[in-house]
């Protein structure tokens, strides 16, 4: 581990950018983040980054909101306080469901939607008070950064980046990192 | 460039040639006599256990009747007027299974032309790979919607109710309707929906080929605004469309969104068959263009047209479930009583299921995928088009016989021997399309 040193490489275009990743990761160098100011369609792809599992997760979350919407209104409709309302039949969740389709849709949305967000905040560990990660401000306006270990030699790794389209190379030293 | 095998055309022919055997048998099957029903009545109410379940049926018919027209109850006339009313409806059921068959696979081609409509109004980048076979299916409308208006006009009043003077006579509620229910009137406006769906068709279909050959975009600048315009008349005549041939088979009954969720019905229908005939052409290695990202984008929209429909679907019946006024909710009663398992079956095909199987991202690119989901999406309509259809014509004398199932082999043979022409008569590419290389690069 002594031995690895880490590169910040900026770039000034999304294209570029895309690009100069497949590149990089063609000749093998670990990429270890790319701050972007907006997001790049195709570069989690050209990164290699595994597909996203929110839509599991926001499966289950739909399912944990219908589930919570049809216990919620039995108990209130049908077990706490029946009502007579048109003379719908109010003993018998099941005869009275059409009645409740509106809430069921709309708790699993609900759910789905609000615990998916907080899921990707603790997932991308993000939560209040956080500091900011960002190695370089300027990736919130309108450059590109990534960020590459590597333990071969220097040399080859400049050489590429400045190929590649990189319109700065810093090299980041232990203790900053 | 698709040519049409001589294998293909003989199949497609035995298929109108063998429904049409099947249908003219069951027309033929149902010409009984008053005395021939009386003793099927007979038969049926000694069927043990079965009885009381008929029985019931039968009094909710005679209800059913009785409001419509207001004959005396003395007991014999009563079972004899029961009688001719079960031979009607037996009567009425060839017409209706042809009437269910026809506009199926009508609305599938208008459906298209519609989608094909907005994607030039929108001026979509990623489907002009498929425009060809949209056009193609399209072209199946003209025949096949004058077919629908023949059938009406011919099926009279075993279809329509409100088309039988008698019944209007004793009815005060459909004279009140007369000005727009009268059959005149019915044959001119299906004229005109007719003829304005197909001059936009004819002409988009003529820009589309011509723009091919055109050094300029005027062809396409010219599809772009008369697609507009279809929409804005489309969206007028699709309603009253579904009022006038299909609503008014239940003459006391409206719904105002009955128009939406025919059209919803429609769209769905008509992407799952541009896809199918798009994996078809693929696997024959004709549309190399078309990558899986245009699978995935038709697999979205049959997605999010399957969650349409239950949406209107459920708009449509909750709203009368929940008012329960008298007039309106009768259509539901109808239906749950007496078509129970078709009726639930039916709202289960339309959207549990794909809903389920379409949800997962990765197998709408899937092709078997698709093709499982749309084959059950095309079931789900024909009986969502036999729900609204049949309770009306043939009330408890339902089923799925050889009138239904011949009449869907004709207009599927039709409908197959029409499209698969049109696709034959032209490249599969439209490509002279401006946008078409942003298509043919289409990723996602």
């Amino acid at each position: 581990m002594g031995s690895s040193k880490t590169f910040h490489a900026l770039y000034n275009d999304d294209d570029i950018l895309l690009s100069a990743v497949k590149k990089i990761k063609e000749k093998h160098y670990d990429i270890e983040e790319v701050y972007t100011p907006f997001p790049v369609h195709g570069l989690d792809k050209a990164m290699g980054l595994e597909p996203t599992r929110i839509a599991i997760a926001a499966f289950i979350y739909g399912c944990i909101g219908i589930t919570v919407a049809t216990l919620m209104m039995n108990y209130i409709m049908i077990v706490d306080w029946p009502q007579n309302i048109g003379g719908k039949p109010s003993f018998s969740y099941l005869e009275n469901m059409p009645a409740f389709v509106p809430i069921m849709f709309e708790m699993t949305v609900f759910h789905a939607a609000h615990l998916m967000v907080i899921t990707f905040y603790l997932r991308s560990r993000m939560w209040p008070l956080k500091e900011a990660e960002n190695p370089d401000p300027r990736t919130t306006d309108d450059h590109f950064l990534v960020e590459i270990s590597t333990e071969k030699p220097v040399a080859g790794l400049k050489k590429l980046l400045k190929e590649s389209g990189a319109v700065e190379i810093i090299e980041v030293k232990p203790k900053d990192h | 460039m698709y040519t049409l095998s001589n294998r293909f055309k003989i199949f497609s022919l035995s298929l109108i040639i063998l429904g049409s055997l099947g249908w003219f048998y069951s027309y033929s099957a149902s010409h009984l006599t008053l005395e021939e029903v009386k003793i099927l009545l007979a038969e049926e109410s000694h069927h043990g256990s079965h009885s009381d379940d008929t029985h019931n049926m039968d009094h909710q018919n005679e209800k059913h009747h009785n409001e419509e027209s207001h004959h005396g109850d003395e007991a014999h006339g009563h079972e004899d007027e029961h009688a001719e009313h079960v031979l009607h409806q037996i009567h009425n059921r060839p017409y209706a299974a042809l009437y269910v068959a026809a506009f199926f696979f009508m609305m599938i081609s208008l459906g298209v032309l519609a989608f094909y409509a907005i994607q030039y109004a929108s001026q979509a980048g990623w489907s002009p790979v498929l425009f060809r076979v949209m056009e193609s299916i399209t072209y199946y409308l003209l025949p096949g919607a004058i077919i629908v208006l023949l059938i009406a006009i011919v099926g009279d009043k075993h279809i329509f109710i409100w088309m039988d003077p008698e019944v209007v006579a004793h009815d005060e509620i459909i004279q009140g309707k007369e000005s727009w229910l009268n059959k005149n009137a019915f044959i001119l406006r299906g004229l005109i929906y007719i003829g304005g769906w197909s001059l936009y068709r004819y002409f988009s279909r003529k820009f589309s080929l011509a723009q091919d050959k055109a050094k300029d975009n005027k062809n396409f600048k010219r599809n772009f605004q008369i697609s507009a315009g279809f929409l804005v008349f489309f969206i007028y005549t699709e309603s009253m469309m579904s009022w006038d041939w299909i609503m008014s088979v239940d003459p006391h009954w409206f719904s105002t969104l009955f128009g939406w969720y025919v059209f919803a019905s429609m769209v769905v229908s008509g992407v799952t068959v541009t896809a199918l005939i798009t994996i078809y052409l693929q696997t024959k290695g004709l549309m190399k263009f078309v990558n899986d990202s245009h699978l995935h984008d038709l697999a979205k929209f049959m997605f999010g047209f399957s969650v349409f429909w239950a949406y209107l679907w459920f708009s449509q019946f909750m709203l009368i479930w929940y008012a329960n006024i008298p007039e309106e909710v009768t259509y539901f009663v109808t239906r749950i009583e007496m078509y129970p398992i078709p009726f639930f079956t039916m709202f289960c095909l339309n959207f549990i299921f794909p809903f389920l199987v379409l949800m997962n991202s990765d197998y709408k690119r899937v092709p078997i995928f698709i093709i499982m989901a749309g084959v059950i999406i095309l079931i789900g309509h024909y009986m969502d088009v036999y729900m609204m259809i049949m309770p009306a014509t043939v009330i408890d004398r339902y089923g799925f016989g050889i009138a239904e199932f011949s009449s869907i082999l004709i207009f599927l043979g039709l409908f197959l021997l029409l499209v698969f022409y049109s696709l034959s008569k032209e490249e599969l590419l439209a490509k002279g399309n401006p946008m078409i290389k942003e298509s043919e690069n289409f990723h996602y």
